[in-house]
């Protein structure tokens, strides 16, 4: 169970190339003028480096601004923060700016500026040559899934609400900073943007492994996202400060049960990735140039009767039914458009959404949007067969589950740690859905 | 003699006359603009300053330009400069005024990003806050050439330069040979000229108000 259970509690960057920096705050707060309590109060905490944590609780609890003070938008009354092991409070506030990543809710992109000017600003400000940055904001491009081509040019009110937050999340990597703070991002976009955009920055996380400190009001994405969840309350005191398992599996008091919320083990299933299960490479994929006639051989070969339209860089583009090859010329306009896809770095919980949507089955793709397999339902009933057979196994080891998800919760919390923890919670989710 | 003829006897005389006009109130225009724009920058973050600033320079343009230029004389004296004044003084309103909306309707999230990502405060309200408040800052100063075409004709009573001078001797002598001629041909030449300015704010518009941010 142990061994089932290491995928979900170790989620991403553990072997990752570590780029980023610790960041340690000591006794921070701040005092506005005229105001009796502190907006922050004496706050202590240790991101490590090249993790993803989340600070999260409710409106006004101090969050954002203990972000802030990070890379001193907001002073510090009092506290020391260091980043990297350099004083924070000692450094020129504008230039520690440039050494840190900033994105913000709706992007904050510059209206006035390209695509690629927005995200050329922090190497122009630390004096790049134009080539070097050109060169820069193409990779940059590229890594956020943004074509250069069709979008260098562009300004920003041309862009969709997800494409701006791409753009903001590459203007915020532009100069390759140690350390990323992101205010809400995701915030004001659809849901499903939302939970794109999300895959995304665990793809990104997982090749960068930089230190990620990631403000947001919402539990469910800082489960999603978080190596590790800071959940805060008034005056951002750390209620409880672990892994999103440990958390989900026994909240430290009733302030963070009741920000976790119902349905705590259901949650559970959102931390199991598609990566961390089996899926088959099952789809005949090719390429448009491929005559028609070419691919109705190899498909009547292989016995398909669908193939997956690539493009050059094995995006997923259209399917195709066998009977559209007869007429066709070419395989450049027919078929029809892939729809939801899943990309490794999805939770099975996307995953399920995406193969309800797409009629039992859904493209899985990398981690530059290229082919690399499908999940299908049996895939996902398989998983949670397992998991169910886990949780049997775990009820005879005497852990006193009742299947009520509260003593399941206590019962692991008191006994075997967070692991066992986790498995014990994840089983009546499994159990229920 | 008709209008055409007129025009057409005068024309060195008429030239000079449009040339001197356009020339005060473009140089008007700017100077004003230099100012408006810093009085904007000085203010506009503070909402009794901005109200200062807006009410101070709507009563200047309550004033009726005759008074103020008869106010101006004592001071400067006939000729060129207390033309100069007033209509720097009238050009004023539109162009604070429009600098302080044009900033303060700067997407906070836009002001917080760029400090955000490591710009310094100079370069903040360079590049990002008066690059966005442009257009309405070039829409204040349109406003404020169209007033100042029509104002410098009666800062010709200062004896400044420009067509006024050619309406207000037609008017003066009125009932004489081509008096009418010589007002008409004035108060056309000042709407001609309008309308010329007109496309030239339309061309600067297009070639420097970025294309993200273009209406």
């Amino acid at each position: 169970m142990a061994d089932k259970g290491e995928p979900a509690v170790t989620p991403e960057s553990t072997d990752a190339a570590v780029s980023g920096v610790e960041i340690q705050l000591e006794g921070v707060t701040k005092r506005y003028p005229g105001s009796a309590e502190p907006a922050v109060n004496d706050v202590t905490m240790t991101i490590p480096a090249g993790q993803l944590v989340v600070l999260v609780g409710p409106s006004g609890c101090g969050k954002t601004t203990t972000m802030r003070m990070i890379n001193r938008l907001i002073e510090p009354t009092s506290g020391r923060i260091t980043i990297g092991g350099e004083d924070a409070l000692e450094l020129d506030d504008v230039r520690l700016r440039r050494k840190i990543g900033y994105a913000i809710q709706q992007a904050g992109l510059f209206p006035h500026f390209t695509v690629a000017q927005n995200i050329a600003v922090v190497p122009g400000l630390l004096g790049w040559n134009k080539k070097r940055i050109a060169e820069r904001v193409d990779e940059l491009m590229d890594l956020v899934g943004l074509d250069v081509a069709q979008f260098r040019d562009r300004y920003p009110r041309q862009l969709s609400g997800g494409q701006q937050q791409r753009v903001g999340v590459a203007r915020a990597l532009a100069a390759d900073p140690p350390v990323l703070l992101m205010d809400e991002p995701f915030g004001a976009v659809d849901p499903i943007t939302r939970g794109n955009l999300q895959d995304e920055l665990l793809r990104l996380q997982a090749d960068l492994g930089k230190t990620i400190v990631f403000v947001t009001h919402d539990f469910d994405e800082a489960v999603k996202l978080g190596d590790r969840i800071a959940v805060l309350g008034e005056a951002s005191t750390i209620q409880q400060y672990d892994t999103p398992e440990a958390i989900l599996a026994n909240p430290a008091n009733d302030m963070v049960a009741g920000f976790v919320g119902a349905g705590a083990s259901l949650k559970q299933l959102t931390l199991l990735r598609v990566r961390d299960v089996d899926y088959p490479d099952l789809a005949l994929t090719a390429d448009a140039g491929e005559s028609p006639s070419e691919l109705r051989t190899r498909m009547a070969r292989a016995g398909a009767t669908y193939a997956l339209l690539v493009d050059r860089r094995r995006r997923p583009q259209r399917w195709v039914h066998v009977r559209n090859l007869s007429s066709a010329t070419s395989l450049a306009n027919i078929g029809r458009s892939v729809g939801d896809t899943v990309s490794t770095q999805s939770t099975l919980q996307d995953a399920l959404e995406a193969i309800l949507a797409e009629g039992g089955r859904a493209v899985v793709t990398g981690t530059r949007g290229e082919y690399v397999g499908m999940i299908d339902i049996e895939t996902v009933t398989g998983v949670l067969a397992q998991l169910r057979e886990e949780h049997e196994a775990a009820g005879t080891d005497g852990a006193g589950d009742t299947g009520d998800g509260a003593g399941g919760r206590a019962a692991a919390g008191d006994g075997v740690g967070p692991a066992g923890g986790a498995g014990a919670a994840a089983d009546p989710g499994a159990g229920a859905s | 003699m008709t209008l055409f003829d007129y025009v057409a006897d005068r024309w060195d005389r008429l030239a000079l006359q449009s040339w001197l006009h356009v020339s005060e109130v473009v140089q008007s225009t700017l100077l004003a603009a230099v100012i408006g724009v810093l009085i904007g920058v000085a203010v506009y973050r503070s909402p009794v300053g901005s109200a200062v600033a807006t009410g101070l320079a709507s009563t200047i343009l309550t004033i009726p330009s005759f008074a103020l230029l008869g106010l101006l004389i004592p001071v400067f004296g006939l000729g060129p400069t207390p033309a100069v004044v007033a209509l720097v003084l009238y050009a004023l309103l539109p162009i604070t005024r429009n600098t302080i909306v044009g900033l303060a309707g700067v997407d906070p999230a836009v002001t917080d990003a760029a400090k955000g990502i490591g710009m310094g405060r100079f370069s903040v309200l360079t590049r990002v806050e008066l690059r966005l408040a442009w257009p309405a800052i070039l829409a204040g100063m349109r406003v404020a050439t169209q007033m100042l075409m029509g104002i410098a004709v009666i800062a010709a009573y200062a004896k400044g330069p420009g067509l006024g001078g050619e309406v207000f001797s037609g008017l003066t002598r009125a009932g004489s040979a081509n008096a009418t001629n010589q007002a008409l041909a004035g108060t056309l030449g000042v709407v001609i000229l309008a309308l010329l300015l007109e496309g030239v704010y339309f061309l600067i518009a297009r070639f420097t108000v970025s294309r993200g941010i273009r209406g």
